[in-house]
């Protein structure tokens, strides 16, 4: 039974701006001619001598940020998380992460759920970028309200922040803004021996789906939302692995450099586990409506649940 | 807070200007690799900045009311070294440390490890959009700071100094001002032979700057035309500075082998001895 959805985290986030803009006075917003689409439009109507829109140039996007930042101003830059990731790597590299400004990145339509645009519009890989920067913390929120909750963790937080967001709605995974939100903290969104499921994203609400479809089985299945990749809950999943048969890592990302690869390294390193990977498999997606894709690149319910059977089996 | 100064007059920068190259060519030396030629052409310039044009406080590189200076083209870092020591941020023996292990003087700028470093840079390109987003910052506070900003003629190959310009013109940053140190050299060859990026002061100019057209060894006109920028014109401003690669030492200017290759001692005391 899949959940009811909320909506876009893209959307929370534009909310989640106007709110601490009113609390921030030094928070100002960059966007590069997707205001409309990344939501950072909400923030530019409220204040709008705090919103920068530098126009489709990515690299000056980034560079212009962390110019900011380094006068005292807390400054969220936006845009496609392809676009910005790509396009604006070096400038994260040395403006953001060498120099440790207080930045905050924070990128829509993350993933392949965006649907109909394609892949040039898809990031499947902005995930493993982010967290290929030192010190940069990289958050990938499940629903609107875990959304709130890393925004204003990330205005909090001292230092370089990544945060994706999606462009289609999410399936609710809270009813209010979880208390218990901290970067680096996972919350157990289930309880569960059998297995583990450690998922982010648009993929916390399929882990959920699953372990309840599992549980009239007589499975029982723990679901992680590990909002954060970098750093990552290491005790968590070391309890995940000491205490349950496997671990099913599900994110909608290439399999290879994102919270899949991260578990896999605590594990090795701490208990080593049973791990199955619930992610796009080495390669693109293609123009279909969200769903029909999550389906076909294996990022649905009877996904997560094949994978747990396989541990099981 | 004590803001830098008196002032120096041009005869004592030209003097001044003269002692940072023989800095750049001692550090280049003990450091055994580095880019003597993007230094040398850029001395007058950093010269007049940091003891004359600038308001700025070495002994407290944090002063919120200092002007900002980026050195975009990144490689040319030691003549600032040389400058920040000069007016003392830092002893004059650290410059010996230069590209060496745990030292704060980076190969390129890290703005992380010296204070009074204000951008971390060393990838082309990047410098003038961390300055514009300075200026707009500096501008929202109400602040007259200014934003220095030094490009490479080279480095203007790089697509996102145009991403930059556009927007600093658009914003209408009166407060940044950036100088390209046109040396007409980059690291393959001439800028003519690999890259042609004629009509420099037009490009500027239809990008909506204020182009600033000067000799940048003519100490007169440099620091002349640093103070005409600092007027607020409601665009941003440009100096086009012609150099020389390598100047003031005769067998590095205009040779190209010398824009990333350290002296030999020989070469060293040969080049000391021209700029006593």
């Amino acid at each position: 039974m899949a959940r009811p959805l909320g909506m876009a985290t893209r959307q929370a986030y534009g909310k989640a701006l106007v709110e601490i803009g009113k609390l921030h006075p030094n928070v100002v917003v960059l966007d590069a001619d997707l205001s409309k689409s990344t939501m950072t439009k909400d923030f530019a109507k409220a204040y709008p001598d705090r919103f920068f829109n530098v126009g489709i140039a990515e690299a000056n996007l980034v560079g212009v940020a962390s110019g900011l930042a380094t006068t005292g101003k807390i400054p969220f830059a936006s845009s496609f998380a392809c676009f910005l990731m790509c396009k604006g790597f070096d400038q994260l590299r040395l403006g953001v992460a060498y120099a440790e400004n207080n930045v905050k990145i924070v990128v829509s339509h993350g993933g392949i759920s965006i649907g109909e645009d394609g892949v040039s519009q898809m990031s499947v890989e902005d995930v493993a970028l982010a967290c290929e920067l030192p010190k940069m913390v990289v958050m990938v929120p499940s629903d609107e309200h875990c959304t709130y909750q890393a925004i204003r963790a990330a205005v909090e937080h001292k230092g370089p922040v990544f945060v994706r967001t999606g462009r289609a709605k999410a399936p609710l995974v809270y009813d209010a803004p979880p208390a218990d939100f901290a970067i680096g903290k996972a919350i157990t969104v289930r309880e569960g021996k059998d297995v583990t499921v450690i998922a982010n994203g648009m993929l916390v609400g399929p882990a959920l789906d699953a372990a309840e479809s599992l549980a009239e089985q007589g499975v029982s299945v723990r679901v992680l939302d590990m909002h954060t990749v970098k750093p990552l809950d290491e005790e968590a999943v070391v309890k995940a692995a000491k205490e349950t048969k496997g671990i099913v890592v599900a994110e909608e990302h290439l399999v290879h450099g994102g919270l899949g690869s991260a578990v896999a390294q605590v594990t090795a390193r701490m208990h080593p586990a049973r791990i199955e990977f619930v992610a796009i498999q080495d390669t693109y997606a293609e123009s279909a409506t969200g769903e029909e894709l999550m389906a076909k690149y294996g990022l649905s319910e009877p996904d997560v649940i094949a994978a747990i059977r396989r541990i099981l089996a | 807070m004590a803001q830098y100064g008196p002032p120096q007059t041009v005869s004592q920068l030209e003097k001044t200007a003269k002692e940072l190259r023989r800095d750049v060519i001692r550090m280049l030396y003990e450091a055994k690799s580095g880019h003597p030629g993007g230094s040398l052409s850029a001395a007058d310039i950093v010269a007049a900045l940091y003891f004359r044009v600038m308001r700025h406080d070495p002994q407290n590189p944090s002063w919120e009311k200092r002007d900002r200076f980026i050195m975009s083209k990144g490689h040319a870092v030691p003549i600032v070294y040389a400058a920040m020591a000069g007016t003392g941020y830092f002893p004059k023996e650290e410059l010996l440390t230069l590209r060496k292990l745990n030292s704060r003087l980076q190969g390129h700028p890290s703005a992380k490890d010296l204070p009074g470093i204000e951008a971390s840079t060393g990838s082309l390109g990047q410098g003038l959009s961390i300055g514009l987003g300075m200026a707009l910052g500096l501008r929202m506070d109400g602040s007259d700071s200014r934003v220095f900003v030094i490009l490479g003629d080279g480095e203007i190959e790089e697509g996102q100094v145009w991403e930059a310009a556009m927007a600093a013109a658009h914003f209408k940053t009166e407060n940044l001002i950036a100088i390209l140190d046109r040396n007409r050299y980059q690291l393959d060859g001439s800028t003519d032979e690999i890259m042609n990026v004629c009509p420099v002061v037009d490009k500027w100019k239809a990008f909506g700057w204020r182009v600033l057209d000067i000799d940048g060894h003519s100490m007169h006109q440099v620091v002349h035309a640093l103070e005409a920028a600092k007027e607020q014109t409601g665009r941003p401003t440009v100096i086009v500075a012609k150099t020389t690669k390598g100047k003031g030492v005769s067998f590095m200017e205009n040779d190209n082998e010398y824009h990333g290759k350290a002296p030999s001692k020989d070469e060293m005391e040969r080049a000391l001895a021209e700029l006593s």
